[in-house]
């Protein structure tokens, strides 16, 4: 167009001379590490490999079929609580039903009738979770609320422990069981068993506490990918080692030593994969540690006082009652002071 | 994650701890040597640059101003002049939009014709000029370096415009012992800072000597992160027979530039909360590697702060450079010479990725803060797609100021300023990595900015009530 056009008025609309280009505006920063949700959750995942490893070398397709049952039934109450709330299903994606359904898979007993488990899954995240209002809500660990609900509806299932390496179907006369070394130890029902094969996981007790190593392994992964703190660990380790070292010391004949209780039930699991579970668990640096010292002294509370021979379960949905708690009174101080009053 | 703290310590550089380790992507403009931009376009003067009071105009419209020439100023102790950073012919005042957003009283200044005449002649080879070794800063009296220092409109160059003058003033009550020369250029991509030590070290250490003078102090350290070694090879070299300067090596960490963080880094004082702790409180005093090398040249040569150099980096950049550019330099001209931006530019960034703000165009002018320009393509930046947060606690772990900012972050969004302040959201520096490091993709230090932009306010209110 030429220069006369656009100084005419009666001519077709002036040629706009090139609007000045627009770009994205935005408060900064402009750049993120890059993880997500689900990359962590995935993280969680891979964690728990080795202990499913374990778990399928002691009990076969039972381990396999069972933590399969736990997770469907976890996905499918997100599914239905999600349409029941009217939200997206995106939280399929994020992972973390199926973190909570292998968690809660884990702690189970091995040959628990498949009906129980989706029970299991369906309360985890239903009453665990959704109904507080989804991911990041929740009050308490949502596995564990599902292992307490069956704990409470069918404790005779939930307390038969079946034998590693037993291949005999579930409920048949001759499904051969076993105490679990922490019973055996509590109760003297049978022989307490040596302290590697405790680390190894050649003894009876849930899916995934059977091999201390495997927790361990998939442990050490979470820390040193930075997806788990080691605050609540250190504190529930510290917690343990302490209580059970003097309690050994002061009875060494109706107590074990510290070893036997660092590697026996769902210690090392619950330390590495429960107590390290981020939303129930407070913020604050030092109410990490706390958290996992309470923890681990009211673990061994049940253990050695209580009525149950293990105690994770509960000490963790203690812990998480006393979260908020917990994070109040460990705000931590900002670096350089508390702002002076404006 | 687990490694470096424990190789920093191996090699003895200075650390501070959490933070975060944005890539650095310095590669595109590390090597470039500083080129000088001479404008052809009409420049936009913003009458203030700095904190505190907005200077007055000088000069009147469709005036014949020079360079160098002063061309607006304030009476107030908190200000620092403006000068005319081209010869030309002033237009009608107006207002502009400087890079943050405010808009601001400004004025247009058209360079003369002849190209020559735009800028003297050889400015740039003066500028870089590294002839210094004849100046004796201790002849120079305090007052008088602070009065150069003002007359020459020096302010903090790192990014604050703090106007230095004010802040290398002595006072009896807060005796200060160490000035830290801040090289360490943390944020990513930029290079300005870096490729000014390497190429003109000397009158950075006048500059610093300079205000080691006017503060009282008795030595200066200068920082540099260790992703630059050719700048600390260099800068070793020039303090070799200087010892009260000595230089120390950083861990490359972000925010290893911040205050808070450098000093408790290089001298193990930990700096009292912000906003009214200040460096000042444990006796020292930081000067950014530009800042330093403005006051020299003011001090010594009496040439005013007309130019800055600036890093045009990013993906979205044909060619990235380093520039030494007028202040008041429209983007648009600056970024031509640079090649223009490619089709795939999305971001257009006066600063580095996790401080600066964002300007919705080009034409926007390059003021005395602007370290840098980052053009973002698609890939590179993030679209914060913010998803519940799950407690992970990363922002609290990584947080340099010890804070909580998911708590903080979480109660402005649902506007409870009062509950956000209980968890010292006026203490935080907007430093980004919170944001950075969070899982869930929420942009917190976007929440605790409106925040505290809204708590700012809620005080201003009260005040006026």
């Amino acid at each position: 167009m030429s220069d006369t056009d656009s100084a005419s008025p009666t001519s077709q609309p002036p040629p706009k001379s090139e609007p000045p280009r627009e770009f994205l505006v935005g408060s900064a920063p402009h750049m993120a590490l890059g993880r997500s949700t689900p990359s962590v959750m995935f993280d969680v995942v891979l964690a728990m490999v080795p202990l499913l490893i374990a778990a399928i070398v002691l009990y076969r397709g039972w381990a396999v079929i069972l933590t399969i049952t736990t997770v469907a039934a976890c996905l499918l109450t997100e599914a239905i609580f999600n349409a029941c709330r009217k939200q997206s299903q995106s939280s399929l994606l994020d992972g973390s039903a199926i973190v909570t359904g292998m968690i809660l898979a884990f702690s189970l007993p091995p040959k628990l009738p498949l009906y129980m488990a989706v029970i299991g899954g369906v309360v985890a995240i239903g009453l665990g979770k959704a109904v507080f209002g989804g991911l990041g809500q929740n009050l308490f660990n949502p596995a564990m609320v599902g292992r307490a609900f069956l704990m409470a509806c069918f404790p005779v299932a939930m307390t038969t422990w079946a034998q590693p390496g037993d291949l005999a179907t579930v409920g048949s006369v001759d499904a051969v069981t076993k105490a679990t070394p922490l019973a055996a130890a509590k109760f003297g029902s049978d022989v307490v068993p040596i302290t590697k094969d405790l680390f190894l996981g050649n003894v009876s007790g849930s899916l995934g506490e059977a091999s201390a190593l495997a927790c361990l392994i998939g442990g050490i992964y979470l820390l040193l990918r930075g997806t788990a703190n080691w605050r609540a660990p250190l504190g529930m380790l510290v917690a343990v080692v302490l209580f059970a070292g003097i309690a050994h010391q002061l009875a060494p004949d109706r107590y074990q030593g510290v070893l036997f209780y660092l590697n026996s039930g769902a210690l090392m699991f619950g330390m590495f994969f429960i107590v390290t579970d981020y939303v129930g668990a407070p913020l604050t640096p030092i109410g990490r540690l706390l958290f996992g010292f309470g923890a681990g002294i009211l673990v061994m509370i049940i253990r050695l006082f209580g009525g149950y021979p293990e105690g994770v379960m509960y000490s963790v949905l203690i812990m998480n009652a006393l979260t908020p708690l917990i994070e109040r009174w460990t705000v931590p101080e900002p670096f350089g002071g508390k702002v002076a009053a404006a | 994650m687990m490694i470096k703290p424990i190789r920093d310590r191996l090699y003895g550089r200075k650390f501070f701890p959490r933070g975060v380790q944005p890539p650095c992507r310095k590669e595109f403009t590390e090597r470039e040597p500083i080129g000088m931009l001479i404008p052809k376009q009409e420049l936009k003067v913003p009458l203030i640059q700095h904190i505190g009071a907005v200077c007055d105009a000088l000069v009147k419209p469709r005036e014949e101003v020079s360079f160098g020439q002063k061309i607006a100023d304030a009476d107030a102790p908190i200000s620092a002049p403006i000068h005319a950073s081209v010869t030309g012919k002033t237009g009608m005042a107006t207002v502009a939009a400087l890079p943050n957003g405010l808009r601001v009283p400004t004025i247009p200044i058209t360079p003369a014709a002849e190209q020559e005449n735009v800028v003297p002649a050889n400015f740039l080879q003066q500028y870089m000029d590294r002839n210094w070794d004849s100046v004796e800063p201790n002849s120079y009296e305090p007052e008088a370096i602070c009065e150069a220092i003002r007359e020459g409109g020096v302010v903090g160059l790192g990014g604050a415009t703090f106007p230095t003058h004010f802040k290398l003033k002595r006072s009896p009550d807060r005796p200060v012992d160490t000035v830290v020369l801040n090289g360490c250029e943390c944020e990513p991509y930029l290079t300005s800072d870096h490729r000014l030590m390497v190429e003109a070290p000397e009158p950075i250490v006048v500059g610093l000597q300079l205000a080691v003078r006017a503060i009282g102090a008795q030595r200066a350290i200068i920082a540099i992160e260790h992703n630059k070694p050719d700048a600390i090879e260099i800068m070793r070299k020039v303090v070799k027979d200087r010892p009260n300067i000595e230089v120390a090596v950083c861990a490359t960490k972000y925010p290893m530039g911040g205050e808070r963080q450098l000093i408790p880094a290089v001298l193990g004082r930990i700096v009292p909360s912000a906003p009214k702790g200040l460096p000042l409180d444990v006796g020292v005093v930081m000067v950014n590697v530009a800042t330093a090398h403005s006051i020299a040249r003011a001090v010594v040569r009496n040439q005013p702060l007309t130019h800055r150099v600036v890093t045009v980096t990013g993906r979205g950049v044909a060619q990235p450079g380093n520039w030494l550019v007028p202040i008041g330099t429209i983007f648009s001209e600056l970024i031509e010479a640079c090649g223009g931006v490619t089709d795939r530019a999305l971001k257009v960034l006066a600063g580095g990725p996790m401080m600066g703000p964002t300007v919705p165009n080009l034409n926007v002018p390059v003021t005395k803060g602007v370290g840098g320009i980052t053009v973002m393509i698609e890939e590179e930046t993030v679209h914060w797609k913010e998803s519940p947060c799950i407690r992970c606690a990363k922002c609290v772990d990584f947080c340099p100021l010890h804070l909580s900012p998911t708590k903080i972050a979480h109660a402005v969004k649902f506007r409870d300023y009062f509950l956000a302040n209980k968890y010292d959201m006026n203490a935080c520096c907007e430093c980004g990595c919170c944001s950075y490091i969070c899982p869930a993709n929420i942009p917190l230090a976007q929440y605790i900015r409106a925040g505290k932009l809204q708590w700012r306010l809620i005080q201003a209110q009260g005040q006026k009530s």
